[in-house]
């Protein structure tokens, strides 16, 4: 039987090696460190349509994250797509008159809404919501109108 | 109508298990609140099924990780995406494979010795000889086995995630050519700290309790004679397997939450 200072200094390095692990995993391998948003506000959105939009897809504006998206519902009165964000609270500066569009990173990259400042002087606040929004764009839509438009030209030459 | 007998009997006989293994479990809990102040018989378990199962975990972890960087490689190196390398590996790691294997090996590494440990002592009429000097079994012998093995899954399961994740980057950036620095910044915008580390943390977590909890009923269940110290044993491994997997796809879809 292995004696009991050993047996201890063995478990102390087991756990402390495990921890190290954990904390790697946290630091190194997720990103836990930038991730959370900060004592947060909540904006809203209304959109025509959102697409593939989903529940904690990135908030950026000037291409650097401010914030997720919380929720997304639909609005029964409006027939509009209700999207929360909840934006960092250091960046408690955004122009009231500012839009938000959805866009897509990449050709097949995930979407996000990304924020374009307005001139406003007034920021927005928590619960407030953005007055101009821009939706997602639906690749079967848009080839459809590439086709009609293609069709229109072509017709009257006939 | 003999079938039948046999079908009931079989059902009965498994529901009184199951019920005893239960009781076992609150007999335990209760036995593992006097050991605050006897730690030191949890940490030697801690030595025997925690820092003993170590070389295993980390071995298997570094060609686990490897393996997955080698074949997540040739997938995404199709679809030009060769870059999401680290993503792919520690999201597989982390989520499904570090918490999983990890309980499984520990099943037959130390859930078995475990077993086999317990069985012995029953079989050999210590477990009885405790009682006659007015000391719990449960409280000095099961009690400190199951809290180890409690502990020192989910100490396990980061490393293998851990050291899994060195593995891939050992073979994706060190062989392959993967830009580090790409294997790196897409994992860590990929991996989310609470629904993917923690959730294979909450895995690791129960997967500990269910296969230390069948470990030790398993052996102080046990027929005292050889055989059914090496019949114990085995159904220790096939159980705590099953269970681990089954627990590993309800977690998943709890977790988840679209099923």
């Amino acid at each position: 039987m292995i004696n009991r200072k050993s047996l201890e200094l063995w478990v102390g390095l087991f756990v402390a090696a495990g921890i190290l692990a954990l904390a790697m995993l946290a630091f190194k391998v997720g990103n836990l460190t930038s991730a959370d948003v900060m004592n947060s506000y909540k904006v809203t959105g209304r959109f025509d349509n959102v697409g593939g939009l989903k529940v904690k897809a990135a908030v950026t504006m000037a291409g650097v994250r401010i914030g997720r998206v919380s929720a997304i519902a639909f609005d029964n009165k409006k027939y509009q797509a209700l999207v929360t964000m909840d934006i960092d609270g250091r960046y408690q500066i955004i122009p009231k008159d500012s839009s938000a569009s959805i866009l897509t990173s990449g050709l097949l990259g995930d979407q996000y809404i990304g924020i374009e400042p307005g001139g406003d002087d007034a920021s927005l606040q928590n619960g407030d919501s953005f007055l101009r929004t821009q939706s997602a764009l639906v690749l079967e839509k848009l080839v459809g109108q590439v086709i009609f438009n293609k069709a229109g030209e072509s017709a009257p030459a006939k | 109508m003999n079938t039948l007998r046999i079908l009931g009997r079989i059902v009965i006989n498994s529901v009184e298990r199951l019920g005893r293994a239960a009781m076992f479990l609150y007999e335990v809990m209760l036995g593992s609140w006097e050991l605050v102040r006897r730690f030191y018989l949890v940490v030697q378990q801690v030595y025997a099924v925690g820092v003993l199962t170590l070389l295993i975990i980390l071995v298997s972890g570094l060609f686990v990780g490897m393996v997955l960087g080698l074949q997540g490689y040739n997938t995404l190196v199709k679809f030009g995406s060769a870059n999401s390398l680290g993503l792919l590996v520690a999201l597989s790691l982390v989520r499904e494979l570090g918490p999983v294997v990890t309980a499984l090996l520990f099943a037959g590494r130390a859930g078995s010795a475990l077993t086999a440990e317990i069985g012995l002592m029953k079989a050999t009429e210590q477990l009885a000889g405790m009682e006659m000097m007015a000391v719990n079994p449960v409280t000095r012998v099961i009690a400190p086995r199951f809290l180890g093995g409690v502990l020192a899954l989910p100490l396990l399961t980061a490393l293998f995630s851990a050291i899994g994740v060195m593995g891939g980057h050992l073979v994706g950036v060190g062989l392959l050519g993967v830009d580090a620095g790409a294997f790196w910044s897409q994992m860590q915008n990929g991996v989310d700290f609470h629904d993917d580390i923690m959730n294979g943390v909450i895995k690791s977590v129960v997967f500990g309790v269910v296969v230390s909890w069948i470990a030790v009923f398993e052996g102080y269940d046990a027929v005292p004679t050889s055989e059914g110290v090496a019949s114990a044993t085995n159904r220790t491994v096939v159980y705590s397997s099953l269970a681990v997997l089954g627990l590993d796809f309800i977690l998943t879809a709890l977790t988840l939450g679209e099923v």
